[in-house]
């Protein structure tokens, strides 16, 4: 028995593989979509536990990401034809993620090697292509999607926005838009050294509407008629309303 | 303040759109015309997805026409025969525009088809008012008595009734002609088709301006509150909070724009819904011209 306990201590020490792990933390695994939501900050932080002092030179860095809800898309490119400009050509992406950003501690293509990207789909044009998107030849509208959904505060690439305490504590803030799409939103945690992960952590933050919004979408598709209905009668009060009260202050 | 739409599933000033609302609700008041040809494009721009901009401001218009139409009954220039019959002839068009439309959209370049639509009808009748109005407004300075209405072509059709209002003895065939095309092109373009009725109701029927647009405002609400309800049992795209702001903000405007159009004399009023309508025409002519800044476009499949 001694034997065995000795080679299973023995085997702890050489596999480097645990040698470094991640304990997480969130400001709230919940983000309530209420009447007045404005876009919100949630708070992603957390420690590496270490079994052993840091063992080498290369220093250690933290990539983290959160993804949305994925959504299939259509992205068109105009083109001019007698004249006026028409959409010419289409490419269909079967899953875009809703929301995508990756902060890091340092830039991304030096401290994740291309590999390991591959492996992980860390970047934003991987994590798009990891759900078997192809879009064949055409790079740019790959490029365009990006670039528009960026624009929009959709995608987000926060380059250097985690501060990194002492290779031990982390921590940084993505900010979500306010046109949130409701879901599981994947936050993955990943720690590298010399460009290789040497850990990965997942959780997930879930966003959903609260109250009266919750209520009004819940209504509109399991009940469409009579929503479609209370519509109907919601404008025609207010049509009466108005007119009833103008002829009132007129006397 | 900010407000989170739960169908569109965006956040926008509520300030903003209640002042798109009273905008599109004086408009409306004044012509007789839903609006919604300006209202869809407007919450284009202030990021409202398309689905839910067109199913929505359908409700909107059901609203403001309703207000406007309670100050048309008030004043007796509402010919309730007449927007029957031309209902009856739109929600007949407004079925079969919504079949087109769907064949189209499995064709692709959907999109196009409704901003050429735009271009050419509101381009065609926007000029043709102007052209109009502006040579009523000449021969009223001139002193020029002008032909009381002529006997055409539409005195000619069997199925005669007296349409009392109105002051006419015509066929029926007309009006129910001119309502399918109505109804086909609101269920193509997301508009009650106000700005088509209205000239079609003076210049090919021949309806006294007066009750034109009591009556245009009669069948818009009919056609519009079954558009939403298409939309709200189909697509799930109506958005009462949406709704709601651009009532308010519509009803208030429809009271106002109801008051100064009794003010204003008719071929004023025509003119000026002419300039409108070719100024939406021209804004939309040029997004078809110039290059655009973004060659792409990234839409969500439904």
């Amino acid at each position: 028995m001694r034997v065995w306990a000795a080679i299973l201590a023995l085997a702890l020490l050489v596999l480097p593989a645990r040698a470094e792990e991640i304990v997480l933390g969130l400001s709230s695994d919940e983000v309530a979509i209420t009447a007045t939501f404005d876009g919100s900050d949630i708070l992603i932080f957390g420690a590496v536990k270490r079994a052993a002092p840091a063992p080498q030179p290369a220093p250690l860095q933290v990539i983290i990401t959160v993804s949305g809800p994925l959504q299939p898309l259509t992205v068109r490119e105009a083109g001019r034809r007698l004249g006026i400009w028409v959409n010419t050509a289409a490419v269909e992406v079967d899953a875009a993620p809703t929301f995508y950003a990756v902060a890091t501690t340092g830039p991304l293509d030096r401290i994740l090697r291309d590999t390991e990207d591959l492996r992980h789909s860390v970047s934003i044009p991987r994590a798009i292509r990891a759900v078997g998107n192809d879009v064949g030849n055409r790079e740019d509208f790959l490029q365009a999607l990006i670039r528009i959904r960026t624009e929009e505060g959709r995608y987000q690439m926060l380059e250097g926005e985690v501060d990194f305490e002492q290779e031990t504590l982390f921590r940084t803030e993505v900010g979500l838009p306010a046109n949130l799409t409701e879901g599981e939103y994947a936050t993955r945690i990943f720690l590298t050294r010399d460009g290789r992960v040497v850990d990965t952590y997942e959780a997930s933050i879930y966003v959903r509407k609260v109250g009266l919004e919750r209520w009004l979408y819940a209504l509109a598709h399991e009940q469409p008629l009579l929503y479609g209905l209370m519509a109907l009668a919601l404008a025609m009060l207010a049509g009466w309303g108005a007119s009833l009260g103008f002829r009132a202050l007129r006397g | 303040m900010q407000l989170y739409l739960p169908i569109a599933e965006v956040s926008v000033n509520a300030f903003l759109l209640l002042g798109l609302g009273g905008l599109v609700g004086l408009l409306s008041g004044m012509f007789g015309v839903g609006g919604g040809f300006l209202i869809t494009p407007l919450l284009f721009l202030v990021g409202i997805p398309p689905a839910v901009a067109v199913a929505t401001s359908a409700n909107q218009i059901v609203a403001s026409s309703f207000s406007a139409l309670l100050a048309h009954l008030r004043r007796r220039t509402v010919d309730m025969w007449m927007g029957t019959v031309l209902l009856i002839g739109g929600l007949l068009g407004s079925a079969l525009g919504v079949m087109a439309f769907n064949t189209l959209k499995a064709l692709g370049q959907v999109d196009l088809l409704v901003r050429l639509c735009y271009v050419v009808f509101l381009g065609t009748v926007g000029g043709l008012m102007l052209w109009e109005s502006l040579r009523s407004v000449w021969r009223t300075r001139s002193g020029v008595v002008p032909q009381r209405r002529r006997h055409n072509w539409v005195h000619a059709l069997p199925f005669k009734t007296r349409f009392r209002i109105s002051g006419l003895y015509i066929s029926v065939i007309p009006p129910i002609l001119v309502g399918l095309l109505v109804g086909l092109l609101s269920a193509i373009m997301g508009v009650g088709g106000g700005f088509i009725l209205v000239p079609a109701m003076i210049y090919l029927l021949g309806m006294p301006t007066k009750v034109v647009i009591g009556t245009s405002t009669f069948q818009i609400i009919f056609l519009t509150a079954f558009t939403t309800l298409l939309h709200a049992t189909t697509n799930q795209t109506v958005d009462v909070v949406l709704a709601l702001l651009l009532i308010v903000g519509g009803v208030i405007g429809a009271q106002i724009g109801a008051q100064i159009g009794t003010k204003l004399r008719p071929e004023h009023l025509r003119i000026l819904l002419a300039l409108l309508v070719l100024a939406v025409c021209g804004q939309l002519a040029t997004t078809l011209l110039l290059r655009p800044e973004e060659m792409f476009s990234v839409e969500p499949v439904e």
